[in-house]
């Protein structure tokens, strides 16, 4: 069956729709959680991040080292697979640009593997953390995030499904190839384009 | 495993692709819950704890589409879904209140490679609300085999009513605890799971398989890792609003 579900209306679509990708819905205020594992309890002065593999200069900072490196927030929607998004949300900390500055890639980098103090992975291409396109963030709307939310800290890659912006985020490994990470292991997309509505391997 | 469907050894692709179920049967145990009976030819079998996505379709090309947990074993021959109605949900609320057998649903899965068992190893298993439903699914299927003896499980809800399959879990000897109205004289008195209720059910080796909504997922992963539990033995499925 291609057609239509016998009696499904579905909810009132609005003007703000524009903003929703295919089969999301808008959660308005709610943040629901969404985690695979136990939450830690980070102490951020315990925390560091770390960018190596494929790169000139294998970098490491400290909370305090991070937080004095350039800050920018982020204004914008967030997709999550399941189907919600939260629409108008802001978050603030350090571009992955800037990091990518110090730690310099190499031109044999095509692939990224970011890596949670839990042992959570996901895979991203390169280009989905350069160019203004993904953060390292420890504010949501001005206040610390939440552990169940990824506080101290996450990666924040926005216009892909965001199970990519791992929570609890502490090293970003460059690699010649992909790696699948954990939940990319477990079926999902190795990209996640929302707009694409790439959710599982396959689609 | 001896499974309906085919081989539990499938492609990605081959659970992805969208098929056309037909709904079986539609049961409302209570007011916000219906179980339906999917036939879904051609299937690939399940694994305990996986779970199916279906999608609504409206005249005007909209979808909307949520997953749920199949309760039925993966050796009978329909899939079993719970969906519970929540506040103006438009998937849940089409499931429980316009479904009827004959209907047409697409569907999607099994889904899931981590929240799942195979009934060989110890597996601690605790659920609130639908959250119980994927350890259903385990318990039937360790029955099955002849292995529920791997399998314990605590079980919450804020009512009877709010717990599906409550009986069934009752009778394997589920810990059952009610946070709010208590509707039978208690066993065990009304209120959320306590670290004195979870302590016996721990096991060495197991894997703690925690479901239910947030708020109820976070309470009971901290009180396995204060009770000592590896934060990597515990594997978690959270139930937002997903309408």
């Amino acid at each position: 069956m291609a057609g239509p579900t016998r009696g499904f209306l579905g909810r009132h679509r609005g003007p703000d729709d524009v903003r929703l990708p295919p089969g999301q819905y808008d959660v308005g205020d709610g943040w629901p959680v969404l985690t695979a594992e136990a939450t830690p309890r980070l102490v951020p002065e315990r925390w560091t991040m770390t960018l190596d593999g494929l790169v000139a200069n294998p970098m490491t900072w400290t909370w305090a080292e991070m937080h004095a490196l350039p800050q920018t927030t982020y204004q914008g929607d967030i997709h999550c697979v399941t189907t919600w998004s939260k629409l108008g949300t802001s978050f603030t900390g350090v571009s992955v640009d800037v990091l990518l500055e110090a730690a310099q890639p190499l031109g044999t980098a095509t692939h990224v593997l970011a890596t949670s103090t839990t042992g959570y992975t996901t895979n991203l291409p390169i280009e989905d953390v350069q160019d203004g396109k993904a953060w390292v963030v420890w504010d949501h709307e001005g206040q610390p995030l939440t552990p169940e939310h990824g506080g101290p800290v996450r990666l924040l890659v926005p216009h892909l499904y965001f199970w990519k912006s791992a929570k609890w985020v502490t090293r970003l490994t460059f690699l010649d190839h992909d790696q699948r990470g954990f939940w990319e292991q477990n079926g999902y997309h190795d990209r996640g384009d929302p707009w694409k509505e790439q959710r599982y391997q396959g689609d | 495993m001896v499974t309906h469907g085919k081989s539990s050894v499938t492609r990605v692709t081959e659970r992805t692709v969208w098929r056309t179920a037909t709904v079986a049967s539609v049961a409302h145990p209570s007011r916000s819950l219906a179980i339906l009976r999917l036939e879904i030819p051609d299937r690939p079998a399940h694994l305990p704890g996986q779970h199916y996505v279906v999608r609504l379709t409206a005249e005007d090309g909209y979808t909307a589409s949520r997953s749920y947990s199949v309760a039925s074993s993966p050796r009978v021959p329909t899939v079993e879904l719970a969906v519970e109605m929540l506040p103006d949900g438009e998937v849940s609320g089409y499931l429980t209140e316009v479904v009827t057998p004959g209907d047409e649903l697409e569907v999607r899965g099994p889904i899931g490679g981590w929240f799942i068992w195979d009934a060989t190893t110890p597996a601690v298993g605790i659920g609130g609300g639908t959250g119980v439903v994927p350890l259903v699914c385990m318990l039937r299927y360790a029955t099955e085999v002849g292995r529920a003896d791997l399998l314990r499980l605590a079980v919450s809800a804020r009512s009877l009513p709010d717990l599906p399959y409550a009986d069934e879990l009752a009778a394997a000897g589920a810990l059952v605890a009610i946070t709010r109205r208590p509707t039978v004289p208690p066993a065990r008195p009304t209120g959320r799971l306590t670290a004195a209720d979870l302590a016996p059910l721990m096991t060495e080796g197991a894997t703690y398989f925690v479901c239910g909504s947030a708020v109820f997922a976070e309470a009971v992963t901290q009180l396995l890792v204060d009770l000592g539990v590896p934060a990597g033995a515990i594997k978690v499925e959270r139930f937002g609003p997903s309408g």
